[in-house]
């Protein structure tokens, strides 16, 4: 999975290109662990993820808790089959999914 | 029908998902029941890896079957470890806000919304997990 990170002072987008899965799930979690430090607004750019999975979710909800306290998490461009992962679970409910 | 050994390891998940996709390419698969289907296979391969051995570890067996004329796939997960039926386990609380949100119980239950059929049986010391799916649209 390829992860690209923009910064702008308080704002951060990151796209993710590939799966987000049982092994690249991790990989995710240690990046925004650090890059995190003073963002407000957290956007993530899913046009390019194919694939998520529970380890997936996992590192979102995690994000978005930290969030939660930061300031604002967006979920942009997700297609179909993400979006019914998201409603399957209720993510959706949980998650700001633009 | 056909058969795959791998030692239950995280690692071996690319070899369990491209065993499970060759067993469809030959039929007019739906992308939403591709994605659906390596979503199940995840959940269920790692859940062994990760619970049913303790240190010594194990393998993990899959059967996987397709019947062309209804395009119908079925995959059988068998392990030799501790017996547990994750079908038992509580689906979690979807409604739950952000902070009272856990992950415990999600894989499954994705599994369990996404499969046409699944069901457990723990036979000859054993556990076998089967889920079935019509592959096309």
């Amino acid at each position: 999975m390829n992860i690209t990170k923009t910064r702008e002072e308080g704002k951060l987008t990151v796209k993710l290109e590939g799966r987000l899965d049982t092994s690249t799930a991790p990989e995710l979690e240690r990046e925004l662990g650090e890059a995190l430090d003073n963002v407000t607004d957290l956007t993530l750019d899913f046009a390019e993820l194919a694939y998520i999975s529970s380890a997936g979710l996992r590192v979102l909800l995690t994000t978005q808790k930290r969030m939660n306290k930061q300031g604002n998490m967006v979920i942009q461009n997700a297609n179909d089959d993400v979006k019914e992962v998201f409603e399957v679970t209720g993510f959706i409910d949980i998650l700001t999914v633009e | 029908m056909s058969e795959l050994r791998v030692e239950a390891k995280e690692k071996e998940l690319d070899r369990v998902l491209e065993f499970v996709n060759n067993m469809v390419k030959d039929i007019q698969c739906s992308q939403r029941a591709m994605i659906q289907l390596d979503v199940a296979v995840e959940e269920l391969f790692v859940n062994i890896a990760h619970y049913a051995y303790g240190e010594n570890g194990g393998d993990a067996l899959i059967v996987a079957e397709m019947q062309k004329e209804s395009a119908i796939l079925s995959v059988t997960f068998i392990d030799s470890g501790m017996p547990y039926n994750p079908l038992q386990k509580e689906d979690p609380d979807i409604t739950l806000s952000v902070e009272e949100r856990q992950i415990g119980g999600l894989g499954i239950y994705m599994v369990k919304k996404t499969m046409d059929e699944i069901f457990y049986q723990y036979k000859n010391g054993q556990n076998h997990l089967t889920i079935k799916k019509k592959m096309s649209a």
